[in-house]
């Protein structure tokens, strides 16, 4: 019984998009399954969760095949962790899309290829074979090509192309890596893996394998000098698009990379000085990027890229508090980037553009939802009280013990760089008059009350989330140590695959 | 014949990555082609190439007994080949709807500043 919940939150998904699928061009049917299905699949995220939370990790084989045979379904601690916060933030870009996408795009489908790409994702936190890993991955970028051309806006097919090869070539990278891995071992299920890595003789192969699980998962999670076709795509696309794409995408690069590096190739030195001196440069370039850049969905993609350092940085000590900060972050980030997103979405109806030249005045006409955005904006700076501040002590803490002094020097450029960059949008799109001769398309005001509520509500719904992980802090380090602690020794893993 | 294969897949890698470090959209689209099938002439031989060996249980047996030709490296390739193919598509339809938007085929010319619609 409880294996069919591990799948529930896949096949919901699938089961939503079929059916929308038959209600071809009935725009309000599938606005509505889409919010339905995104709500249950949010409520059996949630059941999942508590039932892994309490009694640990579950499995389900494929067709109960046995463990090393079949294709194992595994759900975890920090499995279950991200399919929750997908689902959160699943339902939050559900709502934003019921009303803030033109119709043209809910005609040509987004909501079916919106739940196939969920249901992609749900798919790649679950599994436990290496080879399903890959399948769902090419599920995720495939969805995520049509998302990013709908519309067929010239920008948005030029940053389509090259946003596609560099996936495509992502993903070659990765097969690559498994092909090797099958060769030197034979098994493919991760457990198994886990425990036959240790006889292979050739360790220089293993380590050239490992190189190229990190060049295919550090091209999707955006890392420093592959990270190029993210801010040059990433501000195409409508913005709930944009907001699934830069809240979770990227994550499931950092997922997979956790999930390798703890199972299969464990790091050693060598990987550990490479990742930490990936994650440096790429807070330093993200950083630096986000300075320069006036458009804000450009900004906010150099902030992904910056941020997306801070998590290497963690697993590139690999420590228990250095892993606990990355996942920490990892909570804090999704929630956080996917609301980014939708704040410029709020933004581009009431000003109708996204360069801070043109904008300005918008504390003065709506001082309710600016203040609910500066809470967001907050919590990305990590202002104390809120959900970034806590992440960085345990990353602070670790690279001082492990006298990762370079990496400190990123931690405050980046996190000052944010907090420079985010209060610079603040004072220009804010607090600054619109500046003269400047022409206000407002699309929001026109709107009817509910549209304005379904536009702002999951703004307010994930930052309430944020606010939650910020005051609540206790419960989510607990979290946090109990996924690093699994992270750090896998046997509670390998045990639950094998069921011994 | 494994040393066939390998020279092969070594052409068809270096062949790849030629064409993506040209500048044509075509060219770039024939080399991810290109490294595809190389992955999977990869995962072909990793598999330990055996002649004339189905993995098939004779009637007289409970178990496979010698060696034998491994099905899942060609499961994994077939699978790898319909990802390839569904993407192949539609990359050639992308690239063609680029291309009569732009009217170019040079990867350099993909800077249209932004135009701030939606």
């Amino acid at each position: 019984m409880i294996g069919n919940l591990i799948l529930a939150p896949v096949f919901i998904h699938l089961v939503i998009a079929v059916l929308q699928l038959t209600a071809w061009r009935k725009t309000l049917t599938q606005r509505i399954l889409s919010v339905g299905g995104a709500l249950a699949a949010l409520i059996t995220a949630i059941s999942l969760f508590t039932h892994v939370y309490n009694n640990g990790t579950v499995t389900v084989n494929a067709s109960n095949w046995q463990a090393p045979f079949g294709i194992v379904f595994v759900a975890d601690l920090l499995g279950s962790t991200m399919v929750l916060l997908t689902s959160i933030a699943g339902f939050a870009v559900s709502l934003f899309s019921a009303t803030g996408l033109s119709r043209q795009r809910m005609l040509y489908g987004y909501f079916p290829i919106f739940h196939f790409l969920l249901m992609g994702l749900n798919g790649a936190f679950l599994t436990g074979d290496i080879f399903n890993l890959y399948v769902w991955f090419e599920v995720i970028i495939i969805s995520s090509f049509v998302l990013m051309t709908l519309g067929g806006r010239k920008t948005q097919l030029e940053g389509a192309l090259k946003y596609m090869s560099m996936n495509i070539l992502a993903s070659m990278f990765f097969l690559t890596g498994i092909g090797i891995l099958y060769g030197m071992t034979g098994s493919l299920n991760m457990a198994d893996l886990a425990t036959k890595m240790n006889d292979v003789q050739n360790r220089s192969l293993v380590g050239i394998t490992s190189i190229f699980f990190i060049l295919g998962f550090g091209i999707k999670s955006a890392v420093f000098p592959l990270y190029f076709w993210l801010p040059s795509s990433y501000h195409t696309p409508p913005s709930a698009v944009a907001a699934t794409f830069g809240g979770l995408l990227t994550k499931v690069g950092i997922y997979a990379m956790l999930r390798v590096h703890s199972l299969i190739f464990v790091p050693d030195d060598f990987t550990k000085k490479l990742l930490m001196v990936i994650a440096v440069l790429t807070i330093l370039t993200g950083s630096f990027g986000a300075i320069t850049k006036t458009n804000i969905r450009r900004l906010f993609s150099y902030l992904i890229v910056c941020h997306i350092g801070f998590m290497m940085g963690g697993i590139a000590m690999f420590t228990k508090v250095a892993l606990m900060g990355t996942v920490f972050y990892l909570i804090h980030d999704i929630m956080v980037k996917t609301n980014m997103f939708l704040i410029a979405g709020v933004i581009m109806q009431q000003r109708g553009a996204m360069s801070i030249e043109k904008l300005g005045g918008l504390y003065k006409e709506y001082p309710k939802i600016s203040l609910l955005i500066a809470v967001v904006l907050f919590s990305l700076v990590g202002i104390p009280p809120l959900s970034g501040f806590w992440p960085k002590i345990f990353l602070f803490k670790e690279s001082f013990a492990t006298h990762q002094y370079f990496f400190i020097a990123a931690l405050i450029i980046g996190s000052l760089v944010t907090l420079y960059v985010i209060a610079k949008l603040w004072a220009e799109v804010f607090w600054k008059d619109t500046p003269p001769g400047i022409q206000v398309d407002n699309k929001f005001e026109a709107f009817p009350f509910y549209r304005k509520l379904l536009l702002v509500l999951p703004i307010g719904i994930l930052a309430l989330v944020t606010v939650y992980i910020g005051l609540n802090a206790e419960a989510i380090i607990q979290v946090a140590e109990r996924i690093s602690d699994e992270l750090l020794d896998t046997s509670s893993y390998i045990n639950a695959v094998f069921k011994n | 014949m494994e040393l066939l294969l390998i020279l092969v897949m070594g052409l068809l890698y270096a062949g790849g990555i030629y064409f993506i470090l040209r500048r044509s959209m075509v060219k770039l689209l024939l080399g991810i082609m290109l490294l595809g099938s190389a992955t999977n002439i990869l995962i072909f031989v990793l598999g330990a190439i055996v002649k004339a060996k189905p993995p098939i249980i004779g009637s007289m047996h409970e178990v496979l007994d010698n060696s034998f030709a491994d099905p899942v490296p060609q499961a994994l390739i077939l699978t790898a080949i319909v990802i390839s193919f569904a993407l192949t598509a539609f990359a050639i339809v992308l690239l063609k709807r680029v291309y009569a938007l732009l009217e170019t085929d040079d990867l350099d010319n993909l800077n249209t500043p932004e135009e701030e619609d939606i």
